[in-house]
């Protein structure tokens, strides 16, 4: 930290754009398209802006966004409007975009989000609707030289909600932790799947810096942004340099900047030669929306349970600890998956169905970059595993080992235990013929024990568990050593 | 009320309309008198009535989110003065 990053304040407000999970578009009946679909095959007259097309709004947007509104603590307006915001750029087919200007669907909300333990509030300013436009691609021509542009169209028009926060957000750090919280909520209510790095979550962050109790400074806006990670860099980044402008005398210039993750810094974009001027106007094509508080509370009657009630409850109802309960109640599927396989069992038991779910289930899940929901582990067949391992019948290296196959597999574990025959070795006889014969081989690690290096039993205790295919428990494989080698050779 | 020669060539470039000095003169004219005439509309009294952009009593126009076919990619490039490889070609858009 240099003394200089410490005498201002940043203050950020963040813009995000989430794509909603309907299956048509917008303002017409084309299906939304895969980021694999060809260009220009998800499109009709409405989204290519042909003259004399009608948009006709999709209920299942508005309901999304009251939905996403109530989610997050916002007033439903009882009246809302779109309207045209007019500006000319190859990737507006109609020429302006329609948006919900002066009169949103949603204002004046909040999320909690938590950093270092504590809790601080965000202040939502609004949610609104709109539409996404063309995508561009920028080629040349390698014989001519020529530059050109490639337009398609498929994503003009898809649902997009724009949520907007107010300047609330004081570092990288939360504005970090606003991300990811908003996030979780969009995917619990299944507003949208909001995955940054495919672009059906967007965000824009505005950073300036202020002395402590000062104006707001100029603001910078920073785009380009896809991941979590790039939003908390380009942050960082974008104080330091505010902080430096500053400190050698000069100003900051209002101005988008744009996040380039090669160089690690956001650089000036080129603005439009002149001021922006939508001259927004209500859309003639598209009557207003009255909401009636029937229809907000038959959505608000659809919300789930949240994320921080669901923590609290996780908490409190299976005496689980912040950290495991914050864990579970990542996504909907995680808990829903965690309450399954407890099933009403003890707070023993809800712990130790956690650690399936946050040790090993999340290591092989990882590894496969694949999400609990899609795994071929169902819940019962988790708690059946437990079952036997509190039984007795496996021993807990079996049980991960089993656990591996049902991974892999999808098979019950008592199936998986039968065909192997992993079930653990309950008469010690066969427990005993493996330890006098492990005792019989390993002459150098015995006359180690016996000359006092208490370490090497660890290594006959793994002979042992090999001998035995990992069936016995190691408590009683070394007692039993223990006991066999005090006896006189 | 008179709209200034800048002002018509700004609204000029917000339309994409190329105009000459000549052009600049005539629509000035033209603009500031349909200005006038809204100057005018103003002095109506409308105290007590709410605003509207809307002619029609028409409210929660929506339809179902269901999908219809789209209209096939010959068609949507029919109309397209240049494509390349499915897409529209245009002229450069300057980025950075």
């Amino acid at each position: 930290m240099t003394r200089t990053a410490t005498r201002y304040e940043t203050v950020i407000g963040v813009e995000v754009h989430a794509q909603l999970l309907t299956r048509s578009k917008m303002f017409c009946s084309c299906s939304q398209p895969t980021p694999e679909s060809p260009p220009n095959t998800h499109v009709d007259p409405t989204c290519l802006g042909m003259p004399g097309a009608m948009p006709v709004i999709n209920r299942l947007a508005v309901e999304l966004t009251i939905l996403s509104g109530l989610a997050l603590n916002c007033e439903i307006a009882a009246e809302a409007k779109f309207d045209r915001k007019n500006y000319h750029y190859p990737d507006l087919m109609k020429g302006y975009q329609i948006s919900e200007y002066d009169m949103p669907i949603c204002t004046n909300g909040w999320l909690d989000i938590e950093v270092d333990g504590q809790t601080k509030r965000i202040g939502i300013t609004r949610v609104h609707l709109e539409e996404d436009t063309a995508r561009l691609q920028h080629a040349k021509d390698p014989s001519t030289g020529e530059q050109y542009s490639l337009v398609d169209v498929n994503r003009s028009g898809v649902p997009l909600m724009e949520v907007v926060s107010e300047p609330d957000i004081r570092s990288a750090e939360e504005a970090r932790a606003y991300l990811q919280a908003l996030r979780r909520i969009l995917r619990y209510i299944g507003a949208s799947q909001a995955n940054m790095d495919e672009g059906n979550m967007r965000c824009e962050p505005n950073v300036s810096i202020r002395e402590p109790g000062a104006e707001f400074g100029q603001k910078v806006e920073l785009k380009n942004i896809n991941s979590f990670k790039h939003a908390f860099d380009a942050i960082k980044f974008e104080e330091k340099r505010q902080a430096e402008v500053l400190d050698s005398g000069g100003t900051v210039a209002q101005e988008t900047r744009g996040w380039r993750e090669d160089i690690g810094e956001a650089v000036p974009q080129r603005t439009k030669e002149f001021a922006e001027d939508y001259r927004y106007f209500p859309e003639p094509d598209l009557p207003p929306l009255l909401i009636s508080r029937e229809w907000v509370e038959e959505m608000r009657a659809r919300l789930p349970e949240l994320p921080d009630a669901k923590r609290a409850r996780f908490q409190e109802q299976y005496g689980l600890t912040a950290y495991d309960a914050r864990v579970l109640a990542e996504s909907t599927a995680r808990a829903d998956f965690f309450e399954a396989a407890t099933a009403g069992g003890s707070a023993e038991r809800a712990k130790t169905v956690s650690n399936w779910i946050t040790g090993d289930f999340a290591r092989l899940l990882n590894a496969e970059n694949a999400e609990i929901q899609n795994a071929r582990v169902t819940p019962e067949s988790l708690a059946a595993l437990i079952d036997l391992q509190e039984a007795g019948t496996i021993s807990g290296k079996t049980a991960k080992a089993v656990f591996e196959e049902m991974f892999a597999l999808g098979k019950a574990p008592g199936e998986i235990v039968k065909e192997k025959g992993l079930e653990q070795i309950t008469s010690s006889d066969e427990v005993v013929t493996s330890v006098e014969k492990v005792i019989a081989d390993n002459a150098k690690a015995v006359e180690d024990y016996r000359g006092g290096k208490e370490e090497a039993i660890k290594f006959l205790v793994g002979q042992v568990m090999r001998e035995t295919r990992g069936r016995a428990s190691p408590d009683v494989i070394t007692e039993l050593l223990k006991e066999k080698l005090a006896e006189k050779p | 009320m008179s709209l200034t020669p800048d002002e018509v060539r700004h609204i000029a470039l917000l339309a994409r309309l190329g105009v000459s000095d000549e052009d600049v003169e005539r629509f000035s004219g033209q603009l500031s008198s349909i200005l006038d005439y809204f100057e005018e509309l103003k002095q109506v009294d409308t105290d007590g009535v709410p605003p509207t952009a809307y002619a029609l009593d028409l409210h929660n126009v929506l339809r179902a989110d269901e999908t219809a076919p789209c209209t096939s990619h010959a068609d949507i490039l029919a109309n397209a003065p240049a494509q390349e490889n499915g897409y529209f070609r245009v002229r450069a858009v300057l980025e950075e």
